[in-house]
């Protein structure tokens, strides 16, 4: 995990400081509201329906046992005693007071944590894949590449006040965890063709919202000596050319779907071509420095097999259910990757309380190095888990209802705070995802389904990522009634793809319904338990799935 | 009060915006600033005389327009119509870095304390600051942060090489 320097803790405090001043010129008046808003923003803090929420950064979904501590230290003393794990791999506070932000950021920065540039028109936290480092088909770790990001968009002067907010994603594996076709910038670790150099497929132009796109290949490969001045004149041509006429027209995916792909592509090749060589280039020793943060932690040498493991496979279903869903094979042979499932009845996807906080920061010192990863589906990762540890960790998890068993399958629903908090909002969401995981809570019957994913957003904002899901809700408000849009055939994955509106909308009472047609004409018509929803619905096409649901 | 600060320190705004130039009889003297087309216009005439000049771009001009005469300007003004509009950024950091601007880069328009830090990162030491903003109290806004991670007008190198 990278470790702070010296200027990195002076920055925060800077930084601290800095905001402090800020709302005492706001509280004196010396700041519009207009204008504290866009400071405030930069740090995160946003004014919702009925209070502040403060979002606060997690790198690339890296945490370690103590920021988990202090993160539930935040929620128990600053907040309600939970938080929200967003789609961003980020943290969300809903009920801050705004005089305490200073002192919840004083505590951030005790663990290295910070609230800068979680909003605002600016370059967000990078995320990235949350098995970065121990997955088996990764081709290199993405956490440096992801670190060097952090460091050049962190108060980047040019780039502080562009037309609009700008995500990158950096995936390193085969498998696309972290969706970077819908981000405004993708970067896939890809090989050379012609040799073993690494280097970068580049995405521009990705994004949900009102007008949801996938981002387009601007560059093959691009060599990882040339990643930052890249996203320079990528962000450059965007900071000049972007639309500032129209809020929501503002996304470079529109710039780039106006300019066209060749023009926008000659565009950031001329204005690379210029400062390629410049300071941001990156040399072997930028890479030796920043890879030595990431280096594998020292595994035991241990057999791919444990006899007590097997025993309780054998003889405990629940425990093999478990081991089925929310366990993947790790590089390294005698340890696994677990998922801890956010998603149960009894919680809002994504929330987790301060006594859980705790409880995982424990865990992960007990049984994983003391390390948690966060994911953009909103669950949590136990990245270096011994096999001959999973059943005390399942113990512990059950107890803490961190442990259904449903990793990638349908209960395991992304879903946006709705009306429920959002200002945004046009209708409810998490009574929906509530209404759909009650319904579907059982897992002969989610394990029949297979992989499917269902996504919730309740506002064209779409921070619930429904477009990309296989079946998505989209909740609107019609002449004063919350409305909800299925869109099917959606994926966030390597094979990204934006779903398709079926129909017309169904009211809250029918929504779960409709779901359930939908996942029944995919049971019926499926060729054998191996096809999945997605592959299914591409290969059947929309129109058995619109009779069945409109006759 | 000019609410104008130079170099880091409240100084007294010497130039004057000209426009509406129709004939080089009526050309004022001391130090000068035109609108880009004026200077196209009537570059000749206006380096005929003996103050000072210098040019205002607007936020969607290409600097490059003006890259073989910036060694007869001694001024150049960037505009801020809103502070959420961060075109000027590039601006100014294409005629510091890109085409070696010796002159003053100004800031002119929604010039508020916050930016100023950005600002000079991009090689801006001229800012006319917006009426309701104090001058004297805005230099701090310069210091309040001391380490940058990334190239700008002030670095060639990133943190992490610096440091080696």
């Amino acid at each position: 995990m990278y470790q702070y320097s010296e200027q990195d803790h002076q920055l925060l405090l800077e930084r601290v400081s800095q905001f402090r001043g800020q709302v005492a010129r706001r509280l004196k008046g010396e700041l519009s509201e207009e204008e504290f808003k866009h400071q405030r923003l930069r740090n995160g803090l946003y004014l919702q329906l009925h209070a502040y929420m403060l979002r606060v950064a997690i790198p690339y979904g890296l945490l370690s046992s103590e920021q988990m501590r202090t993160l539930a230290h935040i929620a128990r003393k600053y907040d309600k005693g939970y938080g929200h794990f967003s789609t961003r791999q980020n943290i969300q506070y809903n009920w801050p007071k705004l005089e305490d932000v200073p002192d919840i950021l004083d505590d951030l920065a005790k663990v290295e944590m910070h609230a800068i540039q979680t909003s605002g028109n600016c370059i967000r936290n990078t995320t990235s894949d949350p098995l970065a480092g121990v997955a088996r088909d990764e081709i290199e770790d993405p956490r440096p590449y992801c670190e060097l990001i952090r460091q050049w968009s962190t108060f980047h002067p040019e780039f502080n006040f562009l037309p609009r907010k700008f995500k990158i994603a950096v995936s390193g594996a085969t498998q696309d965890r972290a969706a970077v076709a819908v981000h405004d910038i993708g970067l896939r670790l890809v090989k050379s063709k012609t040799s073993e150099e690494i280097g970068f497929e580049v995405y521009v132009g990705g994004g949900l919202g009102r007008t949801p796109m996938l981002g387009k290949v601007i560059r093959a490969f691009l060599p990882k000596q040339d990643m930052l001045t890249y996203l320079e004149a990528i962000l450059r041509v965007y900071n000049m050319l972007g639309r500032r006429d129209n809020i929501y027209k503002a996304r470079i995916k529109i710039l780039v779907h106006e300019t066209g792909e060749e023009k926008f592509r000659e565009l950031v090749e001329a204005e690379w071509e210029k400062i390629k060589a410049g300071g941001l280039y990156l040399k072997e020793e930028d890479f030796n420095w920043v890879k030595g943060f990431f280096n594998d932690p020292e595994y035991d040498i241990l057999p791919d097999q444990d006899a007590d493991f097997e025993n309780l496979m054998l003889s405990n279903a629940d425990f093999a259910r478990w081991v089925d869903k929310n366990i993947e094979l790790h590089k390294q042979s005698g340890y696994r990757i677990v998922y801890l499932s956010l998603k149960t009845a009894h919680q809002p996807p994504g929330d987790v309380t301060a006594d859980q906080m705790d409880a995982i920061a424990d865990l992960a010192d007990k049984y994983s190095l003391g390390h948690i990863r966060t994911t953009h589906r909103q669950n949590l990762v136990l990245s270096d888990v011994q096999l001959k540890d999973l059943p005390a960790l399942w113990g512990e998890l059950k107890a803490l209802d961190l442990a259904t068993p449903n990793y990638n399958h349908v209960t395991d629903i992304i879903s946006c705070p709705g009306l429920d908090y959002c200002a945004l909002a046009t209708a409810r969401s998490i009574p929906i995802s509530q209404a759909i995981t009650a319904r579907f809570d059982d897992y002969d019957f989610i394990n029949d389904l297979g992989d499917v994913s269902i996504n919730i957003s309740g506002c064209i904002n779409a921070c619930g990522h429904h477009h990309v899901a296989n079946i998505g809700i989209l909740g609107v408000n019609k002449k004063g009634t919350e409305v909800y849009q299925l869109t099917l055939g959606g994926s966030a994955r390597e094979d990204a793809a934006i779903g398709k509106i079926i129909g017309p909308a169904f009211e809250a009472d029918e929504i779960v319904d409709a779901v359930s047609e939908v996942l029944s004409v995919y049971l019926e018509n499926r060729e054998d338990p191996e096809e999945t929803f997605l592959t299914a619905y591409r290969r059947l096409g929309p129109a058995l799935f619109k009779e069945r649901l409109y006759g | 009060m000019d609410n104008y600060i130079k170099d880091r320190k409240v100084d007294s705004n010497e130039w004057m915006p000209f426009t509406g130039l129709e004939d080089g009889d009526s050309l004022p003297t001391g130090d000068i600033y035109v609108p880009l087309e004026e200077w196209l216009n009537a570059r000749e005439t206006l380096l005929t005389r003996n103050g000072r000049l210098g040019v205002a771009l607007r936020n969607t001009d290409d600097p490059a327009i003006i890259k073989d005469d910036l060694e007869r300007l001694d001024l150049v003004v960037l505009e801020f119509p809103k502070m959420a509009d961060g075109r000027a950024f590039t601006q100014a950091r294409l005629l510091r870095e890109r085409y070696g601007f010796k002159g003053e880069i100004r800031a002119t328009g929604d010039v508020l304390y916050d930016q100023l830090f950005y600002m000079q990162r991009c090689g801006m030491n001229g800012f006319e600051l917006r009426d309701d903003q104090n001058a004297s109290n805005s230099l701090k806004a310069f210091d309040e942060m001391t380490v940058t991670y990334q190239p700008a007008s002030d670095e060639e190198l990133p943190l992490w090489r610096r440091n080696k």
